[in-house]
């Protein structure tokens, strides 16, 4: 029976063992004819119908597939011409006017016009659209954070003036407006493939954009075609492929071995590798992200500032943003220096043991305390190396000031549950991503207590209230000029910093790593493929 | 006196005898005990030999490979991996006391009871049995860590839930293969009630299969609290349990190896050294052996 | 024997409603609800009641789960809650990957792991038989995602031999006719895509088939030496037959018995073991989706996935329990 078993074996062995490298390289160098660019992302797409996901994956594709109203300029979050060439403001900031691009048509044909725009944007503000969005079942959708809801009443009304105009009347002046309408969440869908589609194109996407939808087999890979007619300029590649890969050492060794060429996602303790590899280069930008460690600023030491403050000295916060984030820039307030609106004259609190041990000695607590620390375990677009490792990090500078912390670690769901729905205690794992590039999008949502309607707003779950720092932000929202509405954020920053509601601890880079022969890609604050008929393969 | 009780007691006595000589001559038993000494001594005296405290953060000596200064190199934290390892072997030889001995506890009563009397009740345990089984095990875990709230503790416990079903059919396996031979036929025949012969006969014989169950699942449940941690159902932060130092080690794989490979390795020695005593021991008290005379 | 048969059979009914009951109970037990996972860090109270209201989420649990079964019984697990597609397509997706590399790996540890063990067994106590068995313990105890790094560093990324994850090379379309690409690439005659399909299952094969290859062996190995020691071996052996033929006809077959005990377990195990492997190796499996789903409160997804592995492992314990009746003339099941 042995030998039965060593002769079948041994030939299978043997073929194993002398295995001609050529037989894969052959059947890869196949693969190669069409310019094809793999970009490799670690989870799938949900779903491509702009209006009614928001998840970063599916972010990524739509945003080679579809144009917005307005365009974010390459590079940055200044917003520019999209389908509208131009566009005008009225004095009092209540209606924009948009002057449509001439001779673009849809993947499908359909041509692109200030109706076919209007048929589209028509499901996210009325009510009796067939499509509305905010009716559908189980959809997260930007539509109420761009347009406003019918129901309270708040939404935009959209008139179409003729062939080429489209104008939007707001309620109430609202600033962030022309930065929301540029999100990739606004995409324009072409209405034929909505209608087609039994009000969900999201399987079928059909846009303006760079690239045309091809296939998405589940959890593998999404292909997409070079657009030739694309009004921005034809695409330098003649096919992107998403390529799905969860494990960030395997997209790493893919990137080495030029089985992708671009990594949407590099973590720090990878960055040394790339940069130390001339075939490979890494791309790093300030991101629009803020990261912090989140006290309850209404229970337990914290009440008392010099606390919140002592926390913040207490904290070598360069240290951990070298050490731990590959050199993030360390954080003073309530938004990152690349968004207009932040005070510079503002410094982060410096790490400073005497003084953190002397405000404490202050506030009473002299001989420290106890507290907890509720942490999640994996990583976030804003925080890289996830929550538990930086709640260590922050939990061994505590301790040296006194304030023993315990930590109880969370799986996300649960951290999310416990966060957001219970009055905790103590410290907590916070951050943000920007959505739109508007300051309101972090002062407001992070750290501003409705006023008026007697609580948090919904993401200040450190319940951190300061009544004049929320006169600010609702000036902010009413004012339409920029100069002006940023000297009023600027104001806001320094009150919140002296504040402290959180240990401010970072503002996290976007980092994406390419082969060397990857030309024209950018990276954008928002971390969409924006402006991927630029980029080429030399 | 009838033929088993004749046959039995005088080969226990013998086994006694033989096992010294037994314990020398095989190489099994001797590697494996010498590993499990080397692991329980690094547990206790962790204390006395760690160079480094292992919670120490220290940012300026991160990501150093191994070195005289540091044998295993340190983490991003700038911690000593050699002084971590040390002392994580409490907490591994702890996760697979607890997960093993849960398992075991209750693996073996239903097992036993299951095989020992069929029917119905063998029906029913099965079929239990079945549905723990074909449940994602991640997913029995997070339900366990959920009803008992997230702690090293209850994910030790949720893995000794995950193996139970396992060890309950195999031993039911076991039972039932024996069930028929004919010792137990001979002592059921001369009328001994069913939880002595239980005790005598049956649980001696699937002692076997439960041995090399147990030794080859201790090392399983260190290395799957490492599955846990990634979702932060294991040790919280700064614990240095051998599994979340795997989790944190998988994001280091190519640029700092080692952060993963010595806890992997000190699962794998401790996994080795339960094996190999497992199997000695089990050579030992099979009976069957006994005839091949050495 | 058929009456055993159809028994078993309807005992399935009883499972599956047991699984039901605590996949779902468990599910909801586990605290974060889809509505607050799909909003994350952002969205209002407003959003989250919404949400809630349109996935029905704010009802009474007892008439989810009614709900949740009427569907059930008639194959229709309800659509997944993350992409809105029916969740028994996504589980179609996902099944054959999962399937093809189970398959694969089982066959893998069978044949490797009996080998190893029955030539353990048959040196038992010898320096070659510990070498083994260290040799297959190594193999077993290191991590997964250690084996499966390495084996993917070592020849796909500095040899180049291998492929490094996917189910296919980039860009590779095939048809499909049951989602496994290796199958389907030989069914249509399309060898390029049977090739590519082969040379990526190669190192996730060996990566989860080890630890099961580890097992089997070990088993085989203290099986076939317990037979070894029989009298009828001993028997056979003085009546001087060849040695060869000891251990196949007579000790082989006996000694399997607890193994195909073990093969049983072992494809549960990999079905919802090959998790790791699947997410090292980027294949689009059902361990994969499991794992989202349930990390994102996917309940369809989950109670699919769950139910549907179920009655995989039951329909595959069956067999093995007929495979062992088959084998071991002593045991009759009435």
């Amino acid at each position: 029976m042995r030998h039965l078993i060593i002769r079948r074996l041994l030939p299978l062995m043997l073929a194993v063992a002398i295995v001609p490298v050529g037989l894969y390289s052959m059947g890869y160098a196949q693969a190669q004819t069409p310019k094809t660019l793999v970009i490799a992302i670690g989870a799938d797409q949900t779903g491509l119908d702009p209006q009614t996901v928001e998840n970063n994956e599916s972010g990524f594709v739509m945003s080679t597939i579809f144009d917005s109203i307005v365009n974010y300029k390459p590079g940055s979050s200044d917003v520019g011409p999209g389908l509208a060439e131009s566009w005008t403001i009225s004095p009092d900031g209540k209606v924009y006017t948009f002057h449509i691009r001439h001779g673009v048509t849809f993947h499908d044909g359909t041509p692109m016009n200030a109706r076919t725009v209007a048929q589209d944007v028509d499901r996210a503000i009325n009510p009796s659209n067939p499509c509305y969005v905010l009716a559908r079942k189980d959809v997260d959708t930007y539509d109420d954070f761009t347009f406003g809801t019918a129901k309270d009443g708040t939404v935009a009304k959209m008139d179409v003036l003729d062939d080429y105009t489209l104008r939007f009347t707001l309620p109430q002046p609202n600033a962030p407006f022309i930065t929301s309408l540029a999100m990739i969440w606004q995409g324009i869908m072409s209405p034929a493939a909505t209608k087609q589609y039994n009000c969900d194109a999201g399987q079928h996407p059909v846009g303006t954009g760079p690239f045309k939808f091809v296939e998405a087999v589940r959890n593998d890979h999404i292909t997409l075609d070079a657009n030739p007619a694309y009004w921005g300029g034809k695409p330098k590649v003649d096919r992107i492929i998403f390529q799905i890969v969860p494990e960030s050492a395997t997209r790493m060794l893919q990137l080495e071995r030029n089985q992708a060429q671009i990594l949407a996602d590099v973590p720090p303790s990878d960055y040394s590798r790339v940069t130390g590899n001339k075939d490979l280069k890494l791309y790093t930008a300030p991101g629009l992200t803020i990261l912090g460690v989140a006290m309850s600023n209404d229970l337990g030491p914290f009440k008392d500032v010099r606390v919140r403050q002592a926390m913040n000295y207490a904290v070598d916060k360069d240290a951990i943003n070298k050490g731990l984030y590959g050199g993030a820039t360390t954080a003073s307030q309530g938004m990152p220096p690349v968004l207009w609106g932040y005070n510079k004259s503002v410094e982060p609190y410096p790490y400073d043991v005497a003084k953190a041990k002397q405000l404490l000695t202050e506030a009473g607590f002299a001989s420290g305390f106890s507290t907890e620390m509720i942490v999640y375990a994996n990583p976030r677009g804003y925080n890289p190396i996830g929550g538990a490792k930086l709640g260590e990090a922050v939990q061994g500078y505590l301790a040296k000031v006194g304030v023993n912390v315990k930590i109880t670690q969370y799986e996300w769901g649960a951290y999310l549950d416990h966060y957001r729905h219970t009055p905790w205690e103590g410290f907590a794992i916070s951050g943000w991503s920007g959505d739109n590039g508007d300051p309101d999008n972090f002062l407001g949502d992070l750290f501003e207590w409705d006023d008026v309607a007697g609580h948090q707003r919904t993401n200040d779950n450190s319940r951190h209230h300061d009544v004049a720092y929320d006169k600010l932000l609702v000036q902010g929202r009413q004012v339409t000029d920029q100069a002006k509405r940023a000297d009023l954020y600027m104001q806001a920053n320094k009150l919140l910093h002296d504040d402290a509601p959180w240990i401010f601890i970072n503002h996290t880079n976007q980092v994406r790593a390419t082969r060397a022969n990857v030309t024209g890609f950018q990276l954008n604050p928002l971390q969409m493929f924006f402006h991927m008929e630029q980029v080429g393969l030399q | 006196m009838n033929v088993v009780q004749a046959v039995v007691p005088g080969a226990r006595r013998r086994a006694a005898a033989l096992s010294w000589r037994r314990l020398v001559r095989s190489p099994n038993l001797l590697i494996g005990c010498a590993v499990l000494v080397l692991v329980i001594g690094a547990a206790v005296f962790a204390g006395q030999i760690a160079p480094y405290n292992p919670i120490d953060e220290a940012f300026a000596d991160q990501l150093k490979s191994p070195s005289w200064l540091h044998l295993f190199g340190t983490d991003e934290f700038g911690r000593d991996i050699f002084s971590r390892v040390l002392y994580g072997a409490r907490i591994a030889l702890g996760a697979g006391i607890v997960a093993d001995g849960i398992a075991i506890v209750f693996g073996v009563f239903f097992g036993v009871v299951s095989g020992y009397f069929g029917g119905r009740v063998d029906a029913v345990i099965m079929r239990g049995v079945d549905v723990m089984l074909a449940f994602p095990y991640l997913l029995l875990a997070m339900i366990v860590v959920a009803i008992l709230g997230p702690s090293l503790i209850n994910a030790m416990i949720a893995i000794g839930v995950v193996y139970t079903p396992q060890f309950a059919r195999l031993v039911r396996g076991a039972v039932l293969a024996i069930r028929e031979q004919e010792f137990v036929e001979a002592a059921r025949g001369l009328g001994g009630g069913a939880v002595r012969i239980l005790g005598r006969h049956v649980l001696p014989n699937i002692l076997s299969p439960i041995m090399v169950m147990t030794t080859l699942t201790v090392g399983f449940a260190i290395v799957e609290t490492a599955g846990l941690s990634f979702l932060g159902l294991g040790a919280s932060p700064p614990t240095p349990e051998w599994g979340s130092m795997l989790a944190t080690g998988r994001s280091f794989m190519l640029t700092a190896p080692w952060i993963a490979t010595f806890p992997g390795l000190a699962i794998l020695v401790t996994v080795i050294g339960f094996n190999l005593v497992g199997d000695g021991l089990r050579d030992l008290l099979d009976p069957r052996l006994r005839g091949r005379g050495f | 024997m058929l009456k055993y048969i159809a028994r078993r059979f309807v005992q399935l009914v009883p499972v599956l409603l047991g699984v039901s009951i605590l996949v779902f109970v468990g599910i909801h037990l586990i605290p974060g609800d889809p509505a607050e996972l799909m909003l994350g860090d952002k969205g209002t109270a407003e959003d989250l009641a919404r949400l809630r209201h349109q996935l029905g989420l704010d009802q009474p649990i007892y008439i989810q789960y009614a709900r949740f079964l009427a569907g059930a019984v008639q194959g229709d697990f309800g659509i997944s809650i993350r992409t809105r597609q029916s969740a028994i397509w996504e589980i179609g997706q996902a099944l054959p990957v999962t399937i093809q590399l189970s398959a694969a790996a089982l066959l893998f540890a069978v044949v490797f792991g009996l080998a190893i063990g029955v030539f353990a067994a048959r040196h038992p106590r010898s320096l070659a038989d510990t070498g083994a068995m260290i040799g297959v313990l190594v193999g077993i105890s290191m991590p997964v995602f250690w084996t499966g790094i390495l084996l993917l560093l070592v020849f796909g990324g500095l040899l180049g031999w291998l492929p490094i994850g996917s189910l296919l090379d980039q860009g590779m379309a095939w048809h499909h006719v049951t989602g496994m690409p290796l199958v389907d690439g030989v069914f249509t005659g399309n060898w390029a895509v049977a090739r590519s399909a082969a040379w990526h299952l190669v190192l996730p094969v060996v990566t989860l088939g080890l630890a099961s290859m580890a097992t089997i062996a070990r088993m085989s190995r203290s099986t076939m030496l317990e037979v070894l020691g029989l009298d009828y071996v001993r028997t056979a052996r003085a009546k001087g037959v060849v040695e060869r033929r000891v251990v196949s006809r007579h000790a082989l077959r006996n000694a399997l018995l607890p193994v195909v005990t073990l093969v049983g377990l072992q494809l549960g195990l990999l079905l919802s073991g090959a998790v790791l492997t699947e997410t090292i190796f980027a294949l689009p499996g059902l361990g994969r989706l499991a794992i989202t789903s349930i990390l994102a409160r996917d309940y369809p997804v989950v109670e699919g996935v769950v139910l549907i592995a179920a009655a995989i492992f039951v329909l595959a314990n069956l067999l093995v329990d007929l495979l062992y009746a088959y084998l071991d003339p002593r045991i009759r099941y009435a």
